[in-house]
């Protein structure tokens, strides 16, 4: 097969080309323009591609997921240059050194990261392209730089004169590029902060976009595996003749616990895969079910702790406070449930090996393939595709290497794909958690001591063993170590709990559980204290923070103080976290015969410094919101017999269309830094329930997903 | 050989009679619009209308629809108004369920002519997006529902 996308295949023709590449000194912005022309073998990939036609193609290195990045990174480069919106397009480049996170030095899309920590990159590579046009217009009309403007796709000088980017980009592509590109002010922002329509919204609307389940190639072979029934089990026997014996069935492969089942299309793969009949191995924790693993949790909840975070002398302070309450909260493992199910294409051959998968992590599959083909890193083409949904399930490699695998032993473009049931059974789970918090109040009704332990697993320790210190993961205690509110003693232990169960980034990991347990605990100790939950958290928050300003303009969105309507309770919880700040009012309503509890309206606000892509903000927020009262409501993981049993949407229900609730979403017009938003709508939505839950009727729920059976009246 | 008409063509296939007409769709014709969501008719992503109705293609097989008019998503027009009204909403957001989420409203607006905003709801109760789309889901139904009011009814 010949070379498809190359990495200088995708750029093309004599424009302007930007690009940036990153150097022992740091990232560095180059015009590879003239480099490319002469079909020189270059390496750098191009953020900004200004072609003679005038179309502006803006290249990408972060995973569109359906939170709407490359609509918004093409904005910021569109009106930082000055360019025509209407010819704006993105693409998805292969993977590369020029899309390092600045700050983790490795490509991928998570933490809400894509915008928050290349923002002044961005904005650098605009400014530069536009002034090398300013510049190329400027020579040609022989007058200063400074008596023309950038904008509209053309750049313009006294006495009407004009000419449009893609004439200018071939005289721009031979100017050197400026050492200091000045970014413009906010104030003449055209697209940035604007409603624009997405960019990938007409494909998926069509049914053209490809997807990585989508993807095809010549001569592919299609694979499913069938995996272990339970942690440690191993396949005992398996009927090969009988799966080969399925039309379109190729090859069985073994490949350590798994076996695979190679095939022309994807049903032969299944059916084929079902045809093995494998007999397994009980596994390594046949013990583990439901009730156990809750056992085994509170066994360890019940051990002392790693200090996590330490101020003042906490439990002392709770020896001498006036009033003291304790509490106990429960947190289930959840799956990420990507509508899309993991897959992953790869073809190996003697000297490179190219993956096409829709993954949010293009280095670890880089890594991977790497590992497996024992090429060298550079050797190894990622090229990523349309994901249908992530939530941070896609940061993981397992499917990656299943394919570089079984491409190099086939020798034949493999594309593994997942079922259902796989994907249930196969997950890097949200952690569950067990925790236990301590507050005392003093004679005035002041918080004066907190006290507060969790037990968990950790993902760092798989993931990054490096950035577990001292016996701490900060992932698992991210919401309690680092709370907003200032107190005068907090102890914060934890409590690493060991299973086999992998555990994985969930959308906001840490944060989708620990912001619970304190914005739940403040309001118990605020009612304790016979003080308003809005009142008792503002004095915990320093003035002019970013917190206390998204809860004060949360409260006055909310018309928090305002009557409630008879027979409903509200709620509040605010959270900062990936450099934003966040926070919801929920209004419920409880059925004291049957317990269910109605979502009558939740008010989500956010502070995320400039949002620069303000209906991709409002969507996300929208629909976290909706992953989150579901999460609240309904999702738990069942294990039995030493292995997930939970295997399809049947067994896991999400909410659903006629369960959700009126959303309201305010974006605070902020004076703070740009931040992130993917996962802020999350940590705040279900203690906010919780919250109104109490105020409708008077009970505490402390564990996630609600049993509403408890809020039973007579 | 199984005879199969989609999206106006007909196409012979040569597949086993139990084979799912999702997988013919997508990979004997590469109709990959209709997606693979679950296999047991949970989640909706496979949704394609047949005779007009949507259907989960994921446990009907291709043998039963024969002689029916089945279309998927690429065969429903550009220009119809649940489309366009998606598309003004901006209702997508990882997009894998749209297509159909976009079927099932046609066919719901299509019987349900008159349907307030909760019967559209209730209708629409058994298609399962993971981003939350939901609010625009609904708002981009009752958008097209007043098109299609004025033009007479869906193709």
């Amino acid at each position: 097969m010949k070379k498809q996308i190359t990495r200088r295949g995708f750029l093309k023709g004599a424009g302007l080309v930007l690009a940036m590449t990153a150097t022992p000194a740091g990232v560095q912005l180059l015009n590879v323009s003239q480099s490319l022309a002469a079909d020189q073998d270059f390496r750098p990939h191009a953020f900004i591609e200004i072609a003679p036609d005038d179309t502006f193609t803006v290249w990408v290195g972060q995973t569109e997921l359906g939170q709407g990045t490359h609509t918004g990174i093409a904005m910021i480069l569109a009106d930082e240059v000055g360019a025509d919106w209407d010819r704006v397009q993105v693409k998805m480049a292969p993977a590369g050194k020029a899309f390092l996170d600045p700050l983790y030095k490795m490509q991928f899309t998570g933490g809400s990261t894509s915008i928050r920590h290349r923002w002044d990159l961005f904005r650098q590579v605009g400014a530069a392209a536009r002034e090398m046009l300013i510049q190329a217009a400027a020579q040609k009309w022989g007058v200063k730089p400074s008596e023309c403007r950038a904008e509209n796709g053309k750049v313009t000088g006294k006495g009407g004169k004009s000419l449009s980017f893609g004439q200018l980009a071939a005289k721009a592509a031979t100017l050197p590029v400026p050492n200091k590109p000045r970014p413009k002010p906010a104030r003449d922002y055209t697209i940035i902060g604007t409603k624009r329509d997405r960019l990938d919204i007409p494909g998926k609307v069509a049914g053209s976009t490809v997807f990585g389940y989508d993807f095809k190639l010549p001569g592919m072979l299609l694979a499913t595996l069938a995996r272990p029934p339970a942690y440690g089990a191993k396949p005992k026997s398996f009927n090969a003749d009988a799966a080969k014996a399925v039309k379109g069935v190729v090859a069985v492969i073994p490949l350590g616990d798994k076996v695979a089942v190679c095939a022309t299309d994807t049903w032969a793969a299944m059916a084929g895969r079902e045809a093995l009949d494998i007999k397994w191995s009980p596994g390594t924790l046949p013990e583990l079910d439901n009730a156990n693993l809750d056992k085994w949790y509170q066994d360890y909840l019940a051990k002392p702790g790693v200090v996590a975070h330490k101020t003042g002398d906490a439990p002392a302070a709770l020896g001498k406070a006036a009033k003291k309450l304790k509490a106990a909260y429960k947190f289930p493992y959840l799956a990420h449930a990507t509508l899309e199910p993991m897959n992953c294409t790869a073809l190996v051959e003697k000297d490179r090996c190219r993956i096409w998968a829709p993954t949010q992590g293009q280095t670890p599959a880089q890594m991977a393939g790497a590992k497996v083909t024992k090429l060298p890193m550079d050797k190894i083409e990622v090229m990523t595709l349309y994901a249908g949904g992530g939530f941070g399930r896609r940061v993981e490699f397992d499917v990656v290497v299943e394919a570089v695998l079984l491409s190099k032993i086939t020798k034949r473009p493999v594309k593994v794909v997942w079922a259902r049931e796989d994907d249930f059974k196969n997950d890097f789970y949200r952690p569950g958690a067990a925790c236990s918090v301590e507050g005392g109040l003093d004679a005035k009704g002041n918080l004066v001591s907190w006290v507060h332990k969790i037990a968990t697993p950790s993902i760092m320790s798989r993931l990054m063993p490096q950035a577990v210190k001292k016996g701490v993961d900060h992932t698992s205690v991210e919401g309690v170590d680092n709370m907003d509110y200032v107190l005068p003693n907090r102890l914060v232990e934890f409590m690493m709990v060991k299973l086999p169960i992998p555990v994985g980034f969930w959308r906001s990991v840490g944060n989708s559980f620990n912001p619970f347990v304190v914005e739940c605990f403040l309001d118990e100790l605020a009612a304790a204290a016979g003080k308003d939950p809005l009142e008792f958290r503002l004095n915990l928050l320093k003035k002019g923070s970013r917190a206390r300003d998204t809860l004060e303009f949360l409260a006055q969105k909310a018309n928090w103080g305002s009557p409630v309507p008879a027979g409903r309770g509200r709620g509040l919880a605010v959270r900062s976290c990936f450099g934003s700040s966040a926070g919801h009012v929920a209004e419920v309503s409880v059925d004291p015969k049957s317990g269910t509890v109605k979502v009558h309206k939740l008010v989500c606000v956010i502070d995320c410094g400039i949002a620069v892509f303000p209906d991709a903000v409002k969507t996300q927020m929208q629909g976290g919101a909706i992953m989150a009262l579901s999460a609240a409501f309904k999702e738990r993981v069942e294990f039995a017999g030493g292995g997930v049993q939970t295997a399809n949407y049947d067994d896991y229900p999400l909410l659903s269309m006629a369960e959700v609730p009126e959303i309201e979403v305010h974006i605070a017009k902020s004076r703070h830094k740009v931040g992130g938003v993917g996962e802020l709508p999350i940590p705040t939505v279900a203690p906010a329930v919780a919250n109104a839950i109490f105020d409708a009727c008077g009970v505490r729920l402390r564990e996630l997903p609600f049993d509403t059976g408890k809020l039973k009246k007579g | 050989m199984l005879t199969l008409k989609v999206n106006g063509k007909t196409h012979k296939v040569d597949a086993s009679k139990e084979t799912p007409l999702l997988w013919v769709l997508r990979d004997q014709l590469g109709f990959t619009g209709v997606k693979y969501g679950c296999g047991i008719g949970e989640c909706g992503t496979c949704t394609v209308l047949i005779d007009g109705k949507a259907e989960r293609s994921c446990t009907i097989t291709a043998d039963s629809v024969q002689g029916q008019e089945i279309v998927t998503i690429e065969g429903l027009p550009a220009d119809h108004p649940v489309k366009q009204a998606w598309i003004s909403e901006q209702v997508p957001q990882c997009g894998y369920c749209q297509p159909g989420m976009i079927l099932q409203a046609v066919d719901v607006l299509t019987s349900q002519p008159g349907a307030s905003k909760g019967d559209m709801a209730q209708a629409m109760d058994d298609v399962i997006c993971r981003c939350g789309t939901h609010p625009r889901v609904l708002s981009a139904m009752e958008l097209a529902a007043g098109k299609m009011k004025g033009s007479g009814g869906a193709s």
